[in-house]
């Protein structure tokens, strides 16, 4: 068969099936909207991780050093006492801003809140931070109230935890054993998981929880990326401190890891079982499909039709409901999740964290990736099985 | 060139000069599960250019399987089929696919038009499988509709026709790449008396003042006494009916040696 003969034949027989849909609609919306459920979950799901991902992630740098004890996996299980944080300051390759060494050292704990909504208690992080520590955030920046005084039981609150904890507004009072602390300030930091946290003095923290002098954390800005090498180096080979640093990015990735993982095997989990029936109403509707014009195929064969161009033809009815149903689920999940927050607790630091939902370009291609895999499984035996009928028994259907 | 003809060889005067069809000691046997079972056994027939042959017997007798193996759309268990010189029991079906569409018009019991296209595209559809021109083809439609005197319903949707213009707009989309052997299986087996009558009435102008040689196959003796010659097939073979409709020579050798 020549090309030219062949895609005019896969033209006209396409043209002419996807003419009669509206005909068919009845039992072609039953693919569609099975198709577009599975579309609209998958992408919803994934959504939620990439916002998650995007939360923990976002706003971590290649020249920032995250340091922890030796051996320590997270800001909770770790301690720096001020020598530590003295070999930091002279570490090789740390970035100095006005006031000295952008080195900031910084007091971690976990308070308990209710979770708008939900009502039940959930870990929120209350950080102890200091002048370095906003120097490190440049995009930190007070968006309500204003921010905490030094030495005074004053918080300031994460846009992210405002919005998803009970009693996180400016003029609120947070009570945590015998202290009592005023909510002063709302802060946004560009995104990020410190918009999940509260934040006070590092010295007000430290006195309340009897820590002494010392902190759980200490972010590093190096002069740049390539100075991080060097830095960790010079933390390792030195024999008075048993310290461990980390780029902020891989550290922030680690952390996001195993909620994300969690999230998207258990997301494609319900997609998969979900595609598994969508296959059935695509293979089901298009049996039908091939089924009510198996008299009218067999008519184009006899006139001189080949086989190929009818396959490629019931093929690319099934991928154009596959596509059909990309849209709509992709236009439902988008509508309905995009920016959809939610807050979730983070392993890493046994915290929760605020984010929103992203339904991401990169997400949309998925779906459709996935809409039009079920739309060829679910065309392609209708289609192999509509080019094997016989010509003769077909035409002999009333 | 007549302007209700598709090109100058079209017309003809219904003189038998040469063989269209012919059927050399054909067989064809299908399976019911392992069983064989033989439709056709032997059968040879000779049909000339330029004749109208009506093909009769009872259900189940092989006609319809005749026909299909005559048009190119079932190959024989044994034997040869050659339809306008062309040996088609030894082509391949993509060969014989392309064969139909330029040498066969189909003219089927129940129209088969497809339902979603208005008239003019339904007869439209053969020339999909040419390389002719689009200003070719609105002709060819044109011409084809014109002949079945349906000229002004072309935009109608199948299921705005009546069941006689509908079976015209099949016959017009038979005629449209005219092709040298026309093949209606049952053209009237589902219209009633006066538009069977109109039906036929048309297929012998297409033979007598076109020159279409056309092979039909019919259970109605009615119909069959349009036709130039009308052949019956019983029990696998064939045997050449008087006018009252009477059996009055058995088929056995081609070259027309007994017709």
């Amino acid at each position: 068969m020549r090309l030219g003969s062949f895609i005019r034949q896969c033209q006209a027989v396409t043209r002419y099936n996807l003419e009669t849909i509206w005909e068919r609609r009845a039992v072609s919306v039953v693919a569609i909207f099975g198709i577009a459920g599975v579309v609209g979950v998958m992408v919803a799901v994934l959504s939620m991780a990439a916002g998650f991902r995007a939360v923990v992630t976002g706003q971590a740098r290649d020249d920032v050093a995250v340091v922890l004890r030796s051996g320590a996996t997270g800001a909770s299980d770790s301690i720096l006492n001020h020598q530590d944080i003295q070999v930091l300051w002279e570490a090789p390759g740390v970035a100095r801003g006005p006031d000295g060494p952008l080195v900031s050292p910084e007091l971690f704990v976990i308070i308990d809140r209710k979770k708008i909504g939900a009502g039940t208690d959930a870990n929120v992080p209350l950080r102890g931070v200091e002048a370095a520590g906003f120097a490190l955030r440049e995009q930190f920046e007070i968006v309500e109230g204003r921010n905490f005084e030094p030495g005074r039981n004053e918080v300031i609150v994460g846009d992210g935890a405002a919005g998803a904890f009970e009693g996180l507004l400016v003029g609120d009072r947070i009570d945590v054993g015998r202290a009592s602390w005023e909510v002063v300030g709302r802060f946004t930091t560009g995104g990020g998981v410190a918009e999940s946290e509260i934040w006070t003095d590092n010295r007000i923290l430290q006195q309340m929880y009897q820590r002494g002098n010392s902190w759980n954390i200490a972010l590093v800005r190096l002069r740049d990326a390539e100075a991080f090498e060097g830095f960790e180096a010079a933390l390792t080979d030195d024999p008075r401190v048993s310290l461990g640093a980390e780029r902020q990015t891989t550290h922030m990735a680690a952390q996001s890891e195993p909620i994300e993982v969690f999230i998207s095997v258990v997301g494609w989990i319900i997609v998969v079982m979900m595609s598994a029936g969508a296959v059935f109403a695509a293979l089901n509707t298009m049996y039908a499909a091939v089924s009510s014009r198996s008299r009218e195929i067999a008519t184009l064969r006899a006139l001189g039709f080949s086989r190929l161009p009818v396959v490629v033809s019931v093929m690319i009815e099934s991928l154009v409901f596959g596509l059909i149903g990309a849209a709509f689920g992709g236009a439902a999940s988008w509508f309905l999740f995009d920016g959809f927050r939610a807050a979730t607790i983070n392993w890493a630091s046994f915290s929760q964290v605020a984010f929103a939902f992203q339904v991401t370009p990169e997400l949309l291609v998925q779906g459709t990736t996935l809409a039009l895999v079920i739309g060829a499984i679910g065309g392609f035996l209708p289609a192999v099985g509509a080019a094997r009928r016989s010509v003769v028994g077909a035409l002999r259907e009333q | 060139m007549s302007e209700t003809s598709f090109s100058d060889t079209a017309a003809g005067n219904g003189a038998a000069v040469e063989a269209m069809v012919d059927v050399r000691s054909v067989s064809r046997t299908f399976h019911r599960g392992r069983t064989p079972v033989p439709v056709l056994k032997d059968l040879t027939l000779r049909m000339e250019k330029g004749e109208f042959l009506a093909l009769m017997g009872p259900s189940g007798s092989g006609k319809s399987t005749l026909l299909n193996l005559i048009a190119g759309l079932d190959r024989p268990t044994g034997g040869e089929v050659i339809v306008g010189g062309s040996p088609i029991h030894r082509l391949s079906e993509r060969k014989l696919a392309g064969w139909r569409s330029r040498n066969i018009g189909f003219v089927f019991q129940f129209s088969n038009l497809l339902g979603a296209l208005s008239a003019e595209r339904n007869v439209a559809v053969p020339l999909l499988l040419t390389s002719f021109s689009a200003r070719e083809r609105r002709r060819r439609v044109e011409i084809a509709l014109e002949i079945v005197g349906l000229s002004e319903r072309g935009k109608h949707r199948p299921r705005e026709l009546s069941g006689g213009e509908q079976q015209r707009v099949g016959i017009a989309r038979a005629l449209v790449n005219d092709p040298m052997l026309l093949v209606c299986d049952e053209p009237t087996g589902d219209l009633d008396r006066a538009t069977s009558g109109e039906i036929l009435d048309l297929l012998v102008a297409l033979n007598r003042d076109h020159g279409k040689t056309i092979l039909m196959v019919t259970h109605d003796p009615v119909a069959a006494e349009r036709a130039s010659r009308t052949l019956h097939l019983e029990d696998g073979r064939l045997a050449e009916c008087g006018h009252d409709g009477t059996v009055v020579v058995p088929v056995h050798e081609p070259a027309g040696a007994a017709v």
